[in-house]
């Protein structure tokens, strides 16, 4: 599709005017206890007209791309934004929507369409077959989605981008039981920038077939204790724990209440930036859209902000927001390239994207070796925090015990709750580059209207002291 | 909408060779969003969405794809046509599944729901004016939505209606908040002007200082919001039969160790509001009236035909996934003029926010208290509180700590817009527990 031959036969008059083109295709594969679940597709493909008018932006998404269909969605989005503008909460110029230029690609070995989904179905159900490491274990299930995506947006102060990815998630789940005691270990659902080459039937049976067997060994563990402990998380723990209490903590539009009525607010308040000891002095995070793989990478968010990696937190010092240029004008508060939208038919806001925090010094033997008593916890299953991103609670799939410096018991249903703040100021030890693990969501959900959208977030392990852990019912 | 629906699926099932059975869905919106922040208008725009999938069912093998309608319907039949070439390409290559349901023709329907809506040209000005004064948040949502559902035996269904909602916050300068949803089919100046009016007057309570409240067990009364957000639990890894047979379900506990929950808990799913369709993504019809949990018994659970193959049970015409769609709980007989009577000393929680299951098996789900939720003192209201984290069973506080059940069932409209406008709502009242939870 020729966009700027489009945009260049729009005929109405505005401010400034850009074209966002989405074509989004997700093949998801499934298999569930031997059988196939699940074999299908679905392509969004669509564009969103946005007009600037006395300061307001106004949008009509449309199925309907024809010269015909652009022409009236030009009229109508100048319509309702010459329509509300009376009643803005703020006067915009063409300053929000920067000239940008380029393209990306994310990277991969094999393409979509280089294994069959037949053979697909054979790898997974291979997998399936590895989770069943025991008549214990009822339930197994292999999950593997396809997407991909490319992205246009052409505008009239000389925006011109393309933007492609090919991104997999995957997931391999085993449900254990004996008699009425249930336990449900999984691969940690997550994505990456990423082509087929993930579905190596190997090293999917391989870790398969670990999963498995902690599903049966979580059956005989001991509750997760209670108490005021050391904890350590994994990687694939720290995941959501960023996202959570750092990620929506930090969104610019959130800190100026644009989303009080669904996701929350926020304890940051913007004379924080720059001031606020959000954690440890051991604390490094940054946004960071150039890591090879992680899900969330690009080179220009839907604003046409140039992506680059900057510090949001240094040293535990909060230094900067995750707001795009719309946000940062309103604010006058530094931030970053996020203005994201899940797709054509939604208005960019600002979200989260690649959100790491940096590897430190310490080994993972040297972290567990000088905790006299703790938990060790690994893969998120239950996440809940309050509406100002401060009092939280997480729950994981699997944990083990620290006595007197060693990895001991497997205990089950890990859980620990805190308060935001505090919690980063009990971060006591970072794990090294060995203990770096790079994961992905393709489900963060925020907005009104609403969004789901991909997020990326890499972390070492880490050593928290004095939190309140506690285990199942 | 209806007729090209109809032309489109029509030209598709002449292309079908005689061993092969074709399910098509299709769903559509037209709709305006206006986005609100501090009474102002954040964000404002419409949506067309249209999209078709197909489901093919060959020698045992099945497959799926949908797209996005161009609205040329020349054109949509072509990528139709392609999507079906698509899908016989890769229907050989998958393995055969054992559990697979044959779509049937067990009659049609066409289930029209007309509104009077708001034009999207005059909506700004409706509905700005009487939120001035106050800080509000929120959403407006309003338009045409459309479902239809055909397959190649000739059965047909088709829903559709006009809705708006108006989803709000109403803020104080220090930050506290209550919320309510104005929704409806027919736009009503005056019933909206009062309704947010009433709202602004809840607002007062909020402005008294708040105070904190410790962790422990209270006394508690949870508004008919806050009940409905614990039920969307039970659609996930809840009252699924799949679930509980694969060992993922919260109500395992009550088909395998014989638990129950109080004599004044009943939930059905009842579809006779008809605020959403009746048939699933296979064409299958529910029943109007299904009772699930009965006087604190787990009745039915919702079981899917593919589920009812799997594990040789009986089909309810349940969703893909198994999820309530049309939730209905039972009135009790507390008045709600005696409400804060009865808690004496304790919480009343208007509305509560981001719940999870922190062990699901266990039946525990954490979330927090948020909006409109107060400290009663001696049957009266004292002052809002500090959000307060909970993490209690719902065999707990839906089982001997359910003291009561109000005789008054409130609706409460599905607002949520993740990829499309969804439709229905629940129907709950509020509960009245002994006991309850807060842990942070």
């Amino acid at each position: 599709m020729d966009l700027k031959n489009l945009l260049s036969q729009i005929n109405i008059n505005a401010d400034w005017i850009g074209m966002r083109e989405v074509r989004e295709k997700g093949t998801y594969r499934v298999i569930r206890d031997g059988n196939p679940q699940a074999n299908g597709a679905g392509t969004s493909h669509g564009i969103m007209v946005e007009v600037l008018a006395k300061g307001q932006f106004g949008y009509y998404a449309t199925n309907d791309m024809s010269i015909s269909g652009i022409q009236h969605a030009a009229e109508k989005a100048k319509d309702q934004a010459m329509r509300a503008s009376e009643y803005s909460l703020y006067s915009f110029s063409e300053d929000a929507r920067p000239k940008a230029t380029g393209s990306y690609e994310s990277s991969f070995s094999k393409a979509a369409d280089s294994i069959s989904a037949g053979e697909i179905n054979e790898i997974l159900l291979a997998g399936c077959d590895a989770l069943k490491v025991s008549n214990h274990i009822v339930s197994a299930s292999a999950y593997g989605l396809i997407t991909e995506t490319e992205f246009n947006f052409v505008s009239t102060n000389g925006s011109d981008v393309n933007q492609k990815f090919l991104m997999v998630t995957s997931d391999f789940s085993a449900t254990a039981q004996d008699g009425n005691i249930f336990q449900r270990r999984t691969g940690g659902r997550t994505g990456h920038q990423i082509g087929l080459e993930v579905f190596d039937k190997n090293n999917i049976i391989s870790l398969c077939s670990g999963i498995g067997k902690q599903a049966v060994e979580l059956l005989s563990a001991e509750e997760c204790p209670t108490g005021t402990m050391d904890m350590v998380l994994a990687s694939d723990q720290m995941m959501l724990q960023i996202h959570e209490s750092i990620g929506h903590a930090l969104e610019i539009d959130r800190i100026l209440g644009d989303e009080r009525n669904y996701a929350g607010w926020s304890f940051i308040r913007l004379e924080d930036f720059g001031t606020l000891q959000y954690g440890s002095n051991l604390m490094n995070v940054t946004f960071d859209p150039t890591v090879e793989h992680e899900l969330a990478s690009y080179a220009f968010d839907d604003g046409g902000l140039e992506a680059q990696h900057q510090y949001i937190i240094k040293e535990g010092l909060l230094v900067r927001g995750l707001g795009g240029k719309e946000s940062q004008i309103r604010s006058n508060t530094p931030g970053v390239a996020n203005f994201r939208a899940s797709s054509w038919n939604r208005a960019p806001i600002d979200r989260m994207a690649n959100l790491n925090l940096e590897a430190g010094e310490s080994s993972f033997d040297d972290i567990i070796s000088n905790i006299d008593y703790g938990v060790y916890m690994e893969t998120n299953r239950s996440w809940s925090i309050d509406d100002y991103r401060n009092k939280f609670q997480f729950g994981s799939e699997y944990g083990r015990l620290i006595e007197n410096g060693k990895l001991t018991k497997t205990v089950k249903n890990p859980n620990y709750r805190g308060v935001t703040t505090p919690f980063w100021n009990n971060l006591k030890k970072v794990g090294d580059a060995s203990t770096f693990g790079v994961h992905g969501t393709p489900n963060c959900g925020k907005g009104e209207p609403n969004q789901v959208i991909r997020v990326g977030h890499a972390s070492p392990v880490c050593q928290f002291e004095n939190i309140e852990v506690f285990g199942g019912v | 909408m209806e007729n090209k629906f109809n032309i489109i699926s029509d030209k598709v099932f002449e292309l079908l060779n005689e061993d092969e059975y074709l399910t098509i869905s299709f769903s559509s919106e037209n709709t305006q969003f206006i986005r609100f922040s501090q009474s102002k208008i954040r964000q404002i725009g419409l949506v067309d969405d249209s999209s078709l999938e197909l489901e093919l069912i060959h020698n045992n093998r099945t497959c799926g794809e949908s797209f996005t309608l161009s609205g040329d319907t020349d054109a949509d039949i072509q990528s139709a046509t392609n999507l079906l070439s698509n899908l016989r390409t890769e229907i050989v290559q998958l393995p055969e599944d054992p559990y697979i349901v044959l779509p049937e023709n067990n009659g049609s329907s066409c289930d029209i729901h007309t509104g009077k809506l708001l034009s999207v040209d005059d909506a700004a000005d409706a509905l700005t004016p009487a939120m001035q004064g106050v800080d509000l948040a929120g959403i407006f949502a309003s338009g045409k939505i459309y479902r239809g559902n055909s397959n190649s035996l000739g059965q047909k269904h088709w829903f559709s209606t006009e809705t708006f909602s108006l989803d709000y916050s109403l803020i104080t300068a220090d930050e506290k908040m209550v919320k309510a949803t104005f929704a409806g089919s027919e736009w009503n100046r005056s019933e909206y002007e009062s309704f947010m009016a009433a709202s602004i007057k809840k607002l007062e309570f909020m402005k008294r200082k708040a105070i904190k409240v410790e962790p422990g067990e209270y006394r508690t009364y949870i508004a008919s919001p806050g009940v409905r957000d614990i039920l969307d639990m039970f659609s996930w890894n809840g009252l699924s039969e799949a679930s509980i047979q694969q060992g993922q379900s919260s109500f395992g506990k009550m088909r395998n160790e014989n638990s129950k929950l109080s004599p004044c808990f009943s939930l059905l799913e009842d579809f006779r509001s008809g605020s959403v369709p009746r048939f699933n993504d296979n064409g299958e019809v529910s029943p109007d009236v299904l009772n699930l949990v009965n006087g604190g018994l787990l009745e039915n659970t919702l079981i899917n035909s593919r589920t009812a193959k799997e594990y040789n049970v009986i089909s309810n015409n349940a969703g893909g996934g198994e999820g309530v769609r049309a939730p209905y709980m039972l009135a009790g007989d507390l008045l709600e003029a005696d409400v804060l009577k009865k808690i004496g000393t304790g919480l009343y929680l208007g509305n509560l926010h981001y719940l999870n299951w922190s062990d699901c098996i266990g039946g525990r789900i954490t979330g927090m208290t948020r909006y409109a939720c107060f400290w009663v003192e001696n049957d009266e209201i004292v002052a809002p509180i500090e959000n307060m984290r909970f993490d209690d069973s719902f065999y707990n506080f839906f089982g001997e700590n359910l003291e009561a059940v109000s005789k008054k069932v409130e609706f409460n409209p599905e607002v949520g817009t993740y990829e499309n406008r969804s439709l229905g709502g629940t129907h709950c009242p509020g509960v009245l527990l002994s006991s309850f939870s807060l842990t942070l």
